[in-house]
């Protein structure tokens, strides 16, 4: 009997301190990538950064035409995902609930959040490269909306979901048009679950790599022009990186840098927004 | 009067009912838009790898050619290359997320456990191109120093495992490459893990607790059997990203097309094939062997999340029904 009791007990305290175990193994990884990435990052920060393009190897430059380039795309990732991503998400809280149909949208939608974004990357190579002959700047703010898109329906739809249905029925009494209810109360209500999405979504895509690499190419040189290939911050990372060049590394260190501050940035101001949405 | 009124009240009816069908049918489209993305992605990667399918056939899934100037292709190698990486992440990632849930569930003080929890989903938000850097100019060079003369010492004896850890020191290969996806998959299945661990009624533990069990058998015994369905769709989640997981992978595996059968020696994976080819290929069968292999990625990988998503939703309906 005792011999049974000290057997469980001590089994429990293995389990416990493997665990704890575990946990601090995990830690140790994201303290030391997070460690690497300041270090190297903040060594290698400086202002011309900002201020020069991307250098042919051997010769001092910046990223700003990259900056710029992740800018404009992440910014029709948004632009295209957001209406589409919220309608859906109204298609699905609003007019289906709880339908087969909602159900097979939501499944399918839950596969994409977490389908590999290469793929993503070929399909609009064959839809938005192929076709046109060359790559562009809009096929790779297309591959972000993609990755966005899931991110923005699930949240938004949950978003959606928790308003409580007795301010839809106060609105429809007041005979308001249901699709007015939905944009100016409904919609308005979710708000902050909506943005707390959209913050998501930006987060996931301007780190994004490997939907850029075949739609939106790179580009040494300044470029606003969404037609034609694009720097960005991602692919010149990716290129630098794996380069023999010290100055391309160090070059790609700071681009790592400050892509993850903004990463992290945003997913504590998502915290925020959150917290905000579930107090009111 | 009356008459005038009520017919442009009946035409205010009727316009803003038009505008609800409108908007209505504007919704249903976006909401459909997400059903033929997901098809248009399969369609469009089975129309671009058709030339390979139609020249290789079969012959593309169990052939471990790659090569481009005679135009040979197979699939083999990254298949097993990313059969090999994402087993040994689940090795790596499984259990560790496990202890990781356990202890947020159980064992940690509750002021540390909000804390702890947002440092683990840290894990999540870091690009996955961080990842790669770090694993190619830290990890790397650390497993080539360290670690892999440690495994050739003391494990290339060993009778099953031997060969597994015998090769060259280069830091670049299947192990390093697994390792990084095993860190990476860590909070997709934590986070899954602990929030159906935490969603266990507590009279169901309580009444384990009332017998005597200690915390690891109500772990063991209680919640884990309660939550099993949830516990199986994440560990299907993980392997869908590890599957799928570019990146990381592409700094760290060293792209070779030869098959090796040390966990030490380089190799390749679907995604990390495509990622560090795509740009280079010279010829239509090239491109359309790397766009069949993506098509074999995306119906891999579409079925382990579609059994990842209904394990999860066995659970929310039950859930649901509950509630």
């Amino acid at each position: 009997m005792n011999a049974l009791i000290l057997r469980r007990k001590l089994f429990d305290a293995v389990m416990i301190a493997l665990s704890l175990g575990a946990t601090v193994f995990t830690l140790f990884w994201l303290a030391w990538i997070l460690w690497t990435t300041v270090t190297q990052g903040a060594s290698a920060l400086k202002l011309s950064i900002f201020t020069q393009m991307t250098p042919p190897p051997g010769t001092d430059g910046g990223l700003l035409n990259a900056f710029f380039g992740s800018f404009m795309m992440v910014l029709l990732g948004v632009v295209i995902a957001t209406p589409i991503g919220v309608l859906a998400a109204i298609y699905l809280a609003e007019y289906k609930r709880g339908t087969r149909i909602a159900g097979v949208i939501g499944f399918v939608n839950d596969i994409l959040l977490s389908a590999p974004s290469i793929v993503i990357g070929l399909f609009i190579y064959e839809l938005l490269v192929l076709p046109f002959g060359h790559f562009s700047g809009f096929a790779g703010g297309f591959a972000l909306a993609m990755i966005m898109l899931p991110i923005v329906v699930r949240s938004s739809a949950v978003a959606l979901e928790l308003v409580p249905p007795e301010t839809r029925e106060a609105a429809l009494a007041l005979g308001l048009p249901r699709w007015k209810v939905t944009l100016s109360v409904i919609a308005r209500a979710a708000r902050p679950g909506i943005i707390t999405g959209l913050l998501l979504g930006v987060a996931r895509i301007s780190g994004e790599t490997a939907p850029l690499l075949f739609t939106a190419l790179n580009n040494q040189y300044w470029n606003a022009n969404l037609a034609a290939p694009m720097a960005n911050i991602p692919v010149v990372i990716f290129q630098y990186a794996m380069s023999p060049y010290d100055n391309w590394h160090a070059l790609a260190w700071a681009g790592a840098f400050i892509v993850m501050l903004f990463v992290l940035t945003l997913g504590i101001l998502t915290r925020v927004v959150f917290r905000q949405g579930g107090r009111s | 009067m009356t008459a005038s009124l009520s017919s442009s009240e009946a035409q205010q009816a009727r316009a803003s009912e038009s505008a609800d069908r409108g908007f209505r049918w504007l919704t249903a489209g976006m909401g459909f838009a997400v059903l033929i993305i997901l098809g248009a992605t399969g369609a469009s990667m089975l129309w671009g790898g058709r030339l390979a399918f139609k020249t290789f056939g079969l012959h593309f899934i169990v052939s471990a050619d790659w090569d481009a100037v005679n135009h040979q292709f197979g699939a083999l190698i990254p298949i097993y290359g990313t059969l090999v990486t994402a087993a040994i992440s689940l090795i790596i990632g499984v259990p560790a997320s496990f202890g990781i849930a356990f202890t947020l569930t159980e064992t940690a003080p509750r002021w540390l456990r909000q804390p702890l929890s947002v440092a683990v989903e840290l894990l999540a938000s870091i690009p996955s191109i961080i990842y790669g850097m770090w694993g190619l100019f830290v990890f790397a060079p650390f497993m080539a120093a360290d670690v892999e003369p440690w495994l050739n010492d003391h494990l290339a004896n060993a009778p099953i495992l031997g060969t597994l850890f015998t090769g060259p020191s280069i830091g670049i290969g299947m192990l390093t490459a697994g390792i990084i996806l095993g860190i990476m998959i860590i909070p997709f299945i934590s986070s899954v893990m602990w929030t159906v661990f935490n969603a266990v009624p507590p009279q169901l533990k309580e009444s384990a607790i009332a017998l005597g069990a200690t915390r690891s058998e109500v772990m063991l015994k209680v919640t884990l059997p309660y939550t099993r369905n949830a516990v199986v769709g994440a560990i299907f989640l993980g392997l869908g990203r590890a599957l799928g997981e570019t990146m990381a992978v592409t700094f760290v595996l060293g792209n070779a097309h030869e098959f090796a059968k040390s966990l030490l020696m380089p190799g390749n994976s679907i995604a990390a094939v495509i990622a560090n080819e795509f740009t280079e290929a010279d010829s239509p069968i090239y491109t359309s062997s790397l766009i069949a292999l993506g098509f074999l990625l995306f119906v891999v990988t579409f079925i382990v999340l579609a059994i990842a998503r209904l394990f999860l939703y066995r659970l929310g309906r039950i859930e649901g029904a509950r509630a």
